[in-house]
């Protein structure tokens, strides 16, 4: 089958809404947007509370946490692997191969490109805001709350990354989910498996869906953004 | 409005403040009391902004002392407030802005919003008590950080030269708004080097050069009778006409 014969194919199954091209979609949304929620409630209060902490150590904190946006998805994976197999730690919990694992697996890797990208982004805003806060008498953790409320549209940016990374990756996923049909296969674990396989038309349209969803979900949040520019300057 | 527990006066002792070595405040001795209005007056560069952050606080001394008359750092931090160059506000209403001051300052909920209509009231915003913070001119930005400081209702107030970057008609407003905190008894210590000014607001003056404190004098002995060879050739250098 030719090249054009399996994009034309693909495309199909993307405009008749094929039903297991649904299921797989659905299911990767659903791991990346929960590892989102969960990576964003710990990534955005840790950020700050780096941003604005003055500890012995700090610099060594922050070149690692940076360094920890680069972390290989395969090697979370192994890591949560041996958390989570049966000999692991957290076996008893058998999440071993199921979404809930592809979810902490995400969490994990994207949690410190979120906290990096907000302490830096907390930071900057901090040297704008420190004098008045401090006049006012917010101080800490009060400090630090109003800092992120005040650029909440700026580290939708931190938050967009996160998405990224999540909906892209393959490595941890894989090791963590098994990429077992109907259960824990993802778009990026299925296009990997159909390339492999040759199936090329399922592979080629979930790469389309795959791609369109990431544009599509950064026009939201760019609208929102420039929306929220305009209202509150 | 002002609590019974007064702050003032205020004494410098030999109030010392570098970077590396280097001295932008060279011992400061001073008693600044409640009531006159007290300008610190000096070119750029002298120490003026520098000397005000380390009266409010912001900066820590290098050596030498600042001694409030109340012992107790929250009380002495709750009565005073400081309006800086550029206004930096939150990314909220108006009214939501001075509603967050009156919060950190720990005042009762039930309060909060009459407080803060009362305060934009005194600087005649109250018909953008709604409208986003950041997006106000600059000069209603100024005023509303003036309204911020009014609802707090400190005994001493702070100014670095809050009409530096305005307008004359904005200044005249703001000018305006420091005269009626000045006659409801709030201390004022302002930092300017607009010597028309000084007149207008000022009941004393503390002139600054590189860092020390040269003269200080009423405003009309010091525009008359300048002591110092120092305020001498400020005034004449900005007065070139006299």
């Amino acid at each position: 089958m030719g090249l054009l014969d399996s994009l034309a194919e693909g495309l199909w199954l993307v405009a008749t809404l094929d039903l297991r091209l649904q299921e797989i979609v659905a299911l990767s949304l659903g791991v990346s947007l929960s590892a989102v929620v969960f990576a964003t409630l710990l990534g955005l209060p840790l950020g700050a509370a780096i941003a604005i902490a003055r500890f012995p150590g700090r610099r060594g904190i922050v070149v690692l946490l940076n360094a920890l946006m680069g972390l290989p998805p395969v090697v979370v994976g192994l890591f949560v692997y041996l958390m989570l197999s049966r000999a692991g730690p957290l076996g008893s919990f058998g999440l071993l191969f199921t979404p809930p694992a592809m979810v902490v697996a995400q969490a994990i890797l994207i949690l410190p490109i979120i906290a990096a990208l907000c302490r830096q982004a907390v930071e900057d805003a901090w040297i704008e805001y420190e004098e008045q806060l401090r006049s006012l008498g917010a101080r800490g953790i009060g400090a630090a709350l109003t800092l992120v409320w005040d650029i909440r549209f700026s580290l939708l940016t931190a938050v967009l990354a996160g998405l990224g990374r999540a909906s892209a990756e393959v490595g941890a996923v894989m090791i963590v989910g098994g990429n077992i049909d109907g259960v824990t296969r993802v778009m990026t674990t299925t296009i990997a498996l159909e390339t492999s396989k040759g199936d090329l038309p399922l592979a080629l349209s979930l790469g389309v869906v795959l791609i369109l969803l990431v544009i599509a979900l950064n026009a939201v949040a760019q609208s929102v953004k420039d929306a929220a520019q305009r209202r509150y300057g | 409005m002002i609590a019974t527990g007064r702050i003032l006066p205020l004494v410098l002792r030999d109030a010392c403040f570098g970077v590396g070595g280097r001295a932008i405040i060279d011992r400061v001795s001073a008693e600044i009391g409640a009531g006159p209005s007290t300008i610190i007056l000096g070119a750029n560069g002298a120490g003026k902004s520098v000397l005000m952050r380390l009266m409010h606080g912001l900066l820590s001394l290098t050596s030498g002392e600042i001694a409030w008359s109340d012992p107790d750092p929250e009380r002495r931090r709750r009565q005073q407030a400081m309006v800086f160059q550029r206004p930096v506000l939150l990314r909220r209403g108006a009214l939501a802005n001075i509603v967050y001051a009156l919060k950190v300052a720990r005042v009762p909920r039930a309060e909060r919003e009459r407080l803060a209509v009362e305060a934009l009231e005194g600087v005649g915003l109250l018909h953008l008590a709604q409208r986003p913070a950041r997006v106000l001119s600059g000069g209603e930005q100024q005023r509303l950080a003036l309204a911020r400081a009014w609802a707090l209702h400190p005994e001493v107030l702070f100014l670095d030269e809050p009409t530096a970057s305005l307008d004359p008609s904005a200044t005249r407003e703001i000018e305006r708004v420091i005269q009626a905190f000045d006659a409801a008894g709030t201390k004022i210590i302002m930092a300017t080097h607009n010597l028309g000014q000084v007149r207008r607001l000022g009941d004393e003056v503390l002139f600054i050069h590189r860092g020390r404190l040269v003269e200080r004098a009423p405003v009309n002995d010091f525009f008359s009778r300048p002591v110092s060879p120092e305020a001498a050739a400020f005034l004449k250098g900005e007065l070139p006409w006299k």
